[in-house]
């Protein structure tokens, strides 16, 4: 084989690999609609389950998930963005900083199961929140700021150096260089690291599991400190828990867990391209 | 060269460290009031390190140390209790790339005075006007006030980025190699602006050429490695350079 050949077969077992990352995805995005659109209606979406959860809707797990979401957006972006900023235009390189950088990356690889029990001790036992939207929230929250914090101090990173320079020779100190310059370039990376973060959170059970997700609740939460279904945790219970369950209900289920993690991703596509359209550099 | 009551800035004794690099060594120079002072010597001399020293950008960059002192009309910059952005306000600086910040032309103009607390829109436009028409670049953008700066020509960025540090009425204005980026007649451009507007601005510029110097300078500092070799009015040290080390460098044995 000369070099042209040697390429081309590269090429193309690049191009194998490029369709099996992919595949999977659609497999799985196929497979679930296909069984699971025929569950999908307007009182499946919009009705309290009835009869052990076998018929009605799934309402309350998808008011409950929206719920949980906003708590952990509530709790995480502001905490998240502002340790980005901390580490990203304030922070030295020096033992501290580079301890909690340290501890970030530890953050992230820690098991769900685990952030599960941690909000259990100290969210519902200790400071007695009991298991609650708030419980739930928090814990997400603390699942989700390593990847908040690291995708938006990345995308901060990446802003050059010179608008920082030229802002501080044109009088500004350096918050209203973040302010005014850097924060709206970064802004993009940030909004793509806050929506996986809550992506994440959205989709996950174990957490919920011990804080706030009930089994059966078939009505809406009243206040913060209510306990909720929510959608993953519910796909979980009548996936497993319950005996003659009609399959096309579970599948209906995951279908809109899915809907609403892929309408959200759309979301921030939409706005990463429209700061990325005001971009100019 | 300045008399003792024309000093702008007064630099004595300044040595500059990154890290273990030394940048400068022992410079000591008195910069006069409206007029044009030019730093020149080949990369590497210090010029960009003192010119950032004198508006204090250094201070960005981790890891370095400084001694000796430098004063503005007599007050000492370095001096523990300086306001920075009022010195940055007070010292502009336009840099060797064109590096307007995202936005429009007017944005870029207005941002300083912003900051500064400037907020009524017919002030701003004002100051949008007065600015632009100083940098010599208002009859080309007075219609474009509203589009991104980016959208600009080099020769165009760069005198906004003049336009910009102007808008601050600053008292002194640093220029490190303006023109290092722009064609022959951008060029030109920013020269005659610099001439024009040296009559109301001390204006400190490291030249991109050893022809810019000349053409430019009513005083002239040679660097070399970090010292500062020989400094004197401009119609002297190109014509009849005292060290054999400036004049070996004018006539071009080394650089």
């Amino acid at each position: 084989m000369n070099r042209y050949q040697v390429q081309k077969v590269g090429f193309i077992l690049l191009a194998v690999v490029a369709v099996i990352v992919v595949a999977p995805i659609l497999l799985v995005i196929g497979a679930i609609a296909v069984r699971g659109i025929g569950a999908i209606s307007w009182e499946f979406l919009t009705a309290m389950p009835r009869e052990g959860m076998r018929a009605g809707g799934i309402f309350p797990a998808i008011v409950g998930t929206f719920w949980l979401t906003l708590g952990t957006a509530v709790a995480a972006i502001p905490i998240g963005v502002g340790g980005a900023i901390y580490l990203s235009e304030y922070a030295g390189d020096n033992l501290l900083t580079r301890a909690i950088r340290l501890a970030i990356i530890n953050l992230a690889g820690v098991p769900s199961v685990v952030y599960g029990l941690f909000g259990l001790g100290l969210f519902v036992l200790f400071l007695q929140f009991g298991t609650s939207i708030v419980a739930g929230s928090l814990t997400l929250a603390i699942m989700t700021l390593p990847i908040i914090i690291s995708t938006a101090e990345e995308a901060l990173r990446s802003v050059p150096t010179e608008f920082r320079t030229v802002s501080a020779s044109l009088g500004g100190t350096r918050w209203q260089g973040i302010r005014q310059i850097v924060l709206p370039q970064a802004m993009p990376g940030i909004i793509t690291g806050v929506i996986l973060g809550l992506l994440r959170a959205a989709g996950e059970t174990a957490p919920i599991l011990f804080t706030v997700a009930a089994f059966f609740l078939p009505r809406l939460p009243q206040s913060p400190f209510d306990q909720t279904m929510a959608l993953p945790y519910h796909l979980y219970v009548i996936s497993t828990q319950v005996p003659g369950m009609p399959e096309e209900v579970q599948y209906g289920t995951a279908l809109v867990l899915l809907g609403l993690v892929l309408s959200l991703n759309i979301v921030a596509t939409i706005i990463r391209s429209t700061y990325r359209r005001r971009r100019e550099w | 060269m300045p008399s003792e009551s024309n000093v702008k800035i007064k630099i004595e004794d300044v040595s500059y460290f990154y890290g273990d690099t030394r940048a400068l060594t022992d410079v000591s120079l008195d910069i006069p009031a409206n007029a044009i002072t030019v730093l020149f010597g080949p990369a590497g001399g210090g010029k960009t390190t003192l010119l950032r020293l004198i508006n204090r950008l250094n201070d960005m960059v981790d890891g370095t140390r400084m001694s000796g002192r430098i004063w503005l009309d007599g007050e000492d910059i370095y001096a523990p209790d300086v306001d920075l952005p009022a010195l940055r306000r007070r010292v502009g600086m336009v840099f060797a790339l064109p590096l307007p910040l995202p936005g429009t032309v007017r944005e870029n103009v207005i941002y300083g005075p912003e900051l500064a607390g400037i907020r009524d829109r017919a002030e701003q436009d004002g100051i949008v006007v007065r600015s632009l028409k100083r940098a010599a670049l208002w009859d080309e953008v007075k219609d474009r006030l509203d589009d991104p700066a980016s959208a600009l020509s080099g020769g165009q960025q760069q005198r906004l980025c003049i336009a910009r540090s102007l808008a601050l009425e600053p008292e002194v204005l640093l220029l490190d190699e303006p023109t290092s980026g722009l064609d022959p007649i951008s060029t030109a451009k920013v020269e005659a602006t610099l001439e024009e507007l040296k009559g109301d601005y001390t204006i400190v510029i490291v030249p991109h050429s050893i022809q810019q110097a000349g053409r430019l300078a009513d005083c002239a500092a040679f660097f070399l490695m970090g010292e500062m070799v020989e400094y004197r009015p401009g119609e002297e040290i190109f014509v009849n350079p005292r060290k054999q080390r400036t004049e070996d460098y004018i006539t071009g044995r080394f650089g």
